[in-house]
């Protein structure tokens, strides 16, 4: 029999080999499941870090990956931080990069051309949609108690209706109907060439909006960590009742940290359009396809909701989403990706045990032996 | 023809689309009530939904030999993911939202149900079962009522059976009065010698169970073949999850909220066939729309007076800190 006793203290040490210790089991897992399906483990896992990591461009393409998912994952860690569980991170990015795409897109109509500008109003922009689209389930939990859970994630869905609406149903100002063409099949107008971020980099390139995430993570972690708010936000967390009678005000709190969640993951959408697709698609193999919303939740979790840990962990999920773009195919079937990452935040939950608690493997009957003698 | 109206066809439909919902409502139903919360439906109805659809393809047969066991795979399926989040939240205590969610992710269109399915050549096989109507006593032609209620299949009448059985179960049976217990004050429980865990253990296993039940409606009755990706049950789990608690934690309640959102989700295909033209998006984002305003009608009503949550909800038991 396995019992659990609270540890008194957590060794330093053990947040350290906790985590290391999850991952590792976690490809022992992976190594299980690939050799029973018939794929050969060992050769899996070393294509894998190539594709992700070591080979030629890959962790170019790697960061191209982790952009979005790095702010998914800050915007999830903002939220679940204050236990707001915010899982409409993807509606938000979606109503980003409409907000983003339709500043761009005013703005090359009046004939701006410097990039700096444009980044700045595609931020701000991408910022201010994914933040309201935010408040919806932010408002609802603040004022009728609503299940943010369930609320933020039906908004998801609509969002993605939204989205192939703008570009499909309707002749929206996003819609490219310049040709024959594009009349017949549905797109989005692309891009003026000034609202194509700029990147850094010449063996490793960095794109604009993986910068921008850091800086968002810096200011997350200045703000949670070094201010009264973030003080007041945790203190909400881990004691509503106690928060309550120090007279912090929780409902705005909840509006404040939905905001700043959904405005991080609308600057997310505003990445996406900027750095790499420079058009609204609106097709549900585009955006849509990717679930970057979901993967920020591992993301967060894994870096157990602190915006600096969610900066590595970015990366390396990216690197395994990279890898399973790049190794899509007869040795690496899809949805393989998805298992590894279920698998790799069962694993770290489990250690989260570890941290917390001590495991006692006993025999049932000298356990009531312990007890007794504890007693006497 | 009066069955032939838009009203009746809606109707009928409404039962047919909410079937699946309801599967997976009575299952995390039961989860709930003994105290644990799971958010992994939508992963462990997509994977019921793929191994369902997987033995209807392995098992050679008659539909009717068939067809049960394939349910009975699709049952053991979302068992079988539902006992890894049954593990991590009863036995280690972890937070059962993040486990949940996780098992999602997991489990889902880009998980475990892509995996298999792309493993097993899923998508690439057409459908060589799938439940038909069975027009029950012949009533099938009667007005109105006849296709809405005597001509469904088989999965239908089976999810009225089970809604009366869980409603039985949790309100005239000592095993369903200790559910309860369980959910509600865990504690006491324990000291009235319940196993605690047995119990939550059970029923986190029946709900996936439901779950994956659930899943297979899609894969062999309402769009009998598989699709890669989470179309195929695009978001159902997480209405279920609201309908739980639209339902107020009640069984029978369940029901109607599943037929009410089986009629949302139908709206747009009924319509079509009626030559009404409405832009598509809006009408597919309807039910969305509606779970949303439904919770906050149910919140609001539900802040008034405590309307039914077990008390213990999404709370781990530990015997050494009660």
């Amino acid at each position: 029999m396995i019992r659990l006793e609270r540890r008194l203290s957590q060794p330093w040490w053990l947040s350290l080999l906790v985590p290391i210790g999850s991952l590792v089991v976690a490809f022992a897992i992976m190594a299980v499941v690939l050799a029973v399906s018939g794929h050969a483990p060992g050769s899996t896992f070393r294509n894998m870090i190539e594709a992700g990591f070591t080979g030629n461009g890959a962790f170019s393409a790697t960061l191209i990956s982790a952009t979005p998912i790095l702010f998914t994952g800050l915007a999830a860690a903002a939220a679940f931080r204050m236990n707001l569980f915010n899982i409409g991170a993807e509606g938000q990015l979606y109503l980003g990069a409409i907000g983003a795409s339709w500043i761009a897109l005013r703005l090359g109509d009046h004939g701006v051309t410097s990039t700096p500008l444009f980044v700045v109003a595609m931020c701000v922009a991408a910022a201010f949609l994914g933040a309201l689209w935010a408040l919806i389930p932010g408002v609802l939990k603040a004022f009728a108690n609503t299940n943010e859970i369930i609320t933020s994630l039906m908004l998801n869905y609509v969002a993605g209706y939204l989205l192939t609406y703008l570009i499909f149903d309707s002749a929206s100002y996003w819609r490219d109907v310049s040709t024959l063409q594009a009349r017949a099949f549905p797109q989005g107008k692309p891009m003026p060439t000034g609202a194509e971020w700029p990147t850094f980099g010449s063996s490793v390139v960095v794109p604009l909006g993986f910068a921008i995430g850091l800086l968002v993570a810096a200011g997350l972690w200045v703000l949670y960590s070094r201010t009264r708010f973030g003080f007041e936000v945790r203190v909400i967390a881990d004691s509503p009742r106690a928060a309550r009678y120090a007279g912090m005000r929780t409902r705005r709190k909840i509006l404040a940290v939905m905001a700043v969640s959904g405005a991080v993951a609308g600057i997310g959408g505003a990445s996406q359009i900027g750095d790499f697709s420079h058009v609204l698609d609106g097709s549900p193999q585009g955006l849509q396809a990717a679930a970057f919303g979901y993967t920020g939740i591992v993301v967060a979790a894994l870096a157990r909701y602190n915006p600096i840990a969610v900066c590595v962990v970015a990366v390396l999920i990216g690197g395994l989403l990279n890898a399973g773009f790049t190794l899509q195919g007869v040795d690496f079937p899809s949805g393989l990706v998805g298992v590894m990452q279920g698998i790799i935040l069962f694993c770290a939950l489990g250690g989260e045990v570890l941290i917390r608690y001590r495991l006692r493997v006993t025999r049932r009957g000298r356990a009531h032996a312990d007890a007794a003698e504890a007693a006497a | 023809m009066i069955n032939d109206s838009l009203l009746v066809v809606v109707l009928t439909q409404a039962v047919l689309y909410g079937t699946p919902l309801l599967y997976a409502s009575l299952g995390e139903l039961l989860a709930e009530r003994s105290g644990v919360l799971n958010l992994g439906v939508e992963g462990m109805m997509l994977f019921g939904a793929a191994v369902g659809y997987w033995a209807t393809q392995r098992v050679d047969g008659s539909d009717a030999a068939v067809l049960p066991l394939a349910v009975l795979a699709a049952g053991l399926s979302g068992a079988a993911v539902a006992l890894i989040h049954a593990f991590l939240t009863i036995t280690l205590r972890a937070s059962q939202i993040v486990s949940g969610l996780a098992l999602t992710i997991f489990a889902g269109g880009l998980g475990l149900a892509a995996y298999f399915g792309n493993e097993v050549h899923l998508a690439d096989l057409p459908a060589a079962h799938q439940f038909k109507n069975l027009d029950v006593l012949g009533l099938g032609d009667v007005a109105v009522v006849g296709p809405i209620l005597f001509d469904q299949s088989a999965l239908v009448y089976a999810s009225w059976v089970l809604t009366l059985l869980v409603a039985l179960y949790l309100g005239r049976t000592r095993w369903g009065l200790n559910v309860r217990a369980v959910g509600e004050a865990p504690a006491s429980a324990d000291a009235m010698g319940i196993n605690v865990s047995l119990y939550r253990y059970v029923h986190v296993l029946l709900g996936g169970a439901f779950a994956g039940v659930g899943g297979a409606c899609y894969s062999l009755l309402i769009a009998p073949g598989w699709v890669a990706g989470d179309t195929l049950v695009n978001g159902a789990g997480w209405i279920a999850i609201a309908l739980v608690i639209f339902a107020f934690w009640r069984a029978e309640l369940c029901l109607v909220g599943a037929y009410l959102f089986g009629g949302l989700s139908a709206l747009p295909f009924a319509l079509q066939a009626h030559d009404v033209t409405v832009t598509p998006e809006f009408l597919n984002a309807l039910p969305y729309v509606m779970t949303i305003v439904v919770l906050v009608l149910v919140s609001t009503a539900f802040a008034r007076r405590r309307l039914g949550a077990p008390a213990s909800l999404g709370i781990p038991y530990a015997r050494e800190e009660r």
